[in-house]
């Protein structure tokens, strides 16, 4: 028998230890360290709205109008809050109407870099480093507008054992999600949406994300979460032979041809617990090589992972519980287009962190894309030793619309 | 409380403005910027020549508003708004607003009109000259359009429609300032400085 060198024994040893904590977990939850595989996943940047060289970061916008919402198939840019209101019970189906056309408007002039109407800040409109706002509908903004014309998957994710979930990051009627490069941009178009929309609804929570920031890595660069792992490796992007088909609702949606279904998920990762692994046990819990993402088995984050490969005593390389492992469907169909960033609170009551993950991931068919992924991760991912879902919501997002509409309208026309 | 604003305050802000102004015409209006109809007048019309865009007016369910826009002369001669209608409100006036004699802003009926110059714009902008609605007929809902009417010195007239949208200032003090819910706020727009 060849001897092995002593890092090799040790993870042996320690994948044993890990084994035996696995079979006894009944808790935990989703890190998208690496939540959906495909085949021959190999790519750049995605094509819309690549950041631009650092001198024209500022002034780099996205389109605003257009077949679809901007913010989803536009690389993720390096900051985003994600805002859901609860609409005021006076606002009818009139009022949301208003509502939104106002928020479109304002949308519409802050993504290209001018002050929205009224702005009584314009100055800093100016800046607008791609900024996007898409925005969702939950199931009660849709009850109110056209009660019939709710797609099934809009409603709540089914309960999922790992789930620790608090009203306060969970559910909302209407999503905003502000992303842009410059974080100073994102608190703008956040200020001017929310003062456009008091009349008619109220925050019902506030989630801040980032990634690395703009120009400060190259293009395409896959992020990192902050348990220091490559986190969206296998990630349908804009491009991809079946991106339009993952993401984008069909013909047969009605009012939501060309719009999408919207998960947010905030996953609280335990960094002190997370601290007492080290590296060989925190790679073996995903199935990847910290230094590059590179699977276990290979050598380059876009490897493709071998799950047949044994290690010398016969066990497999990428563990069964690994992320990576659990994460992959034998079905194609069963992948999301994810998009997601940081978070880094404040800790309170004498913890050192309150840190996590903003799941978010654009799908077709939440029922049929995201439910089937997460119920295998539920069931077993050693991530989920160190993770606890704590929110959870669900959105339609509505087509994009062209110059002199409002996103939403076709709703509007579905129950007209 | 009102505290007079320094002549420098006064001058950063109209600069400001212009600025947006410059801003907005250089790019397409959008949504709810309707650009304005003219009356079906001859080309050579006062009505003919104005251009309004970035248009909106002040939501609220008091007894007062007001609209805001920029407006902007396109033709070889001056031009001159003398009247402003809107359904939303019994009486419309075109109003500037100075300071007096107390060192107080205060706005006024504009006399004479608004005259804009021959290639030259006016910006309605909260704090400044704007259209004062008088006589509401009813609460301003946010997000809804309205339409407007301005009538011009040689007779003609056009129209364009602004939103409305929630904004918390706008809140300048009438001239006099003893005409029962003519006050519409308690923070005239000079109290920054």
């Amino acid at each position: 028998m060849t001897p092995e060198p002593d890092t090799r024994r040790g993870l042996t040893r320690r994948r044993l230890l890990l084994g035996g904590a696995v079979a006894g977990l009944g808790a935990a939850a989703t890190v998208g360290a690496d939540a959906l595989i495909r085949s021959g996943a190999e790519r750049g940047a995605g094509p819309a709205g690549d950041a631009a060289p650092a001198a024209a970061l500022g002034t780099a916008t996205v389109p605003f109008h257009g077949r679809h919402q901007a913010g989803i198939a536009t690389t993720p840019q390096a900051h985003a809050a994600f805002v859901a209101l609860e609409l005021a019970p006076q606002t009818d189906r009139d009022g949301i109407r208003r509502l939104l056309s106002v928020l479109s408007d304002d949308a519409a002039r802050l993504t290209q870099g001018r002050p929205a109407l009224a702005d009584s800040e314009p100055e800093l409109a100016e800046v607008p480093a791609r900024l996007t706002v898409t925005f969702g509908f939950g199931p009660e903004l849709v009850r109110r507008v056209a009660p019939a014309a709710a797609p099934a998957w809009l409603r709540p994710l089914p309960a999922f054992g790992i789930d620790r979930l608090e009203p306060a990051w969970s559910g909302g009627d209407l999503l905003l999600q502000i992303a842009a490069d410059d974080p100073f941009t994102v608190a703008h178009a956040l200020r001017m949406l929310l003062k456009d929309a008091r009349s008619a609804a109220g925050v019902r929570w506030v989630q801040s994300g980032f990634r690395r920031a703009a120009g400060s890595v190259p293009a395409g660069t896959t992020m990192r979460n902050l348990f220091g792992q490559v986190d969206g490796t296998v990630n349908p992007q804009p491009g991809d032979a079946d991106f339009d088909e993952l993401v984008w609702v069909g013909a047969d949606g009605g009012w939501l041809q060309h719009g999408s279904g919207f998960v947010l998920r905030r996953i609280r990762m335990d960094l002190d617990r997370w601290d007492r692994l080290d590296r060989g046990g925190r790679e073996q819990s995903v199935g990847r090589h910290l230094g590059n993402g590179a699977p276990l088995t290979g050598t380059e984050e876009h490897d493709e992972p071998d799950f047949e490969a044994k290690t010398a005593i016969g066990f497999p390389v990428i563990p069964e519980f690994s992320h990576l492992r659990r994460a992959r469907s034998d079905d194609p169909r069963e992948r999301i287009h994810r998009r997601a960033y940081n978070y880094d609170a404040a800790p309170a009551g004498g913890a050192i962190s309150d840190s996590g993950l903003l799941f978010a991931s654009f799908q077709a068919d939440v029922d049929r894309q995201f439910v089937p992924l997460q119920r295998r991760l539920d069931e077993l991912d050693l991530l989920n030793e160190w993770t606890t879902p704590i929110g959870s919501a669900v959105f339609a997002i509505p087509p994009g619309c062209e110059e002199g509409g409002f996103i939403g309208e076709t709703l509007f026309d579905a129950s007209a | 409380m009102n505290t007079a604003p320094t002549t420098t305050a006064r001058t950063r802000r109209t600069a400001g403005l212009a600025l947006a102004a410059a801003t907005a015409l250089l790019l397409s209006a959008c949504a709810g910027a309707a650009a304005p109809t003219p009356s079906t007048e001859p080309t050579a019309t006062e009505a003919s020549q104005l251009t309004v865009t970035d248009a909106w007016v002040k939501a609220g369910d008091e007894a007062m508003s007001a609209a805001f826009g920029e407006l902007e002369n396109t033709g070889p001669e001056p031009i001159t708004i003398v009247s402003a209608e809107t359904g939303l409100a019994g009486r419309v006036e075109l109003h500037e607003t100075v300071e007096n004699e107390t060192g107080e802003m205060v706005m006024r009926e504009k006399d004479g009109g608004f005259v804009i110059p021959a290639g030259g714009s006016l910006s309605l902008a909260p704090g400044g000259t704007h259209l004062m609605l008088m006589e509401l007929g009813g609460p301003i809902l946010a997000g809804e359009e309205y339409v407007f009417t301005l009538g011009f010195a040689d007779g003609s007239s056009s129209t364009f429609t602004a939103p409305a949208k929630d904004y918390a200032g706008a809140n300048e003090n009438y001239e006099g300032g003893d005409m029962d819910g003519m006050d519409m706020g308690d923070a005239g727009h000079g109290s920054g400085h």
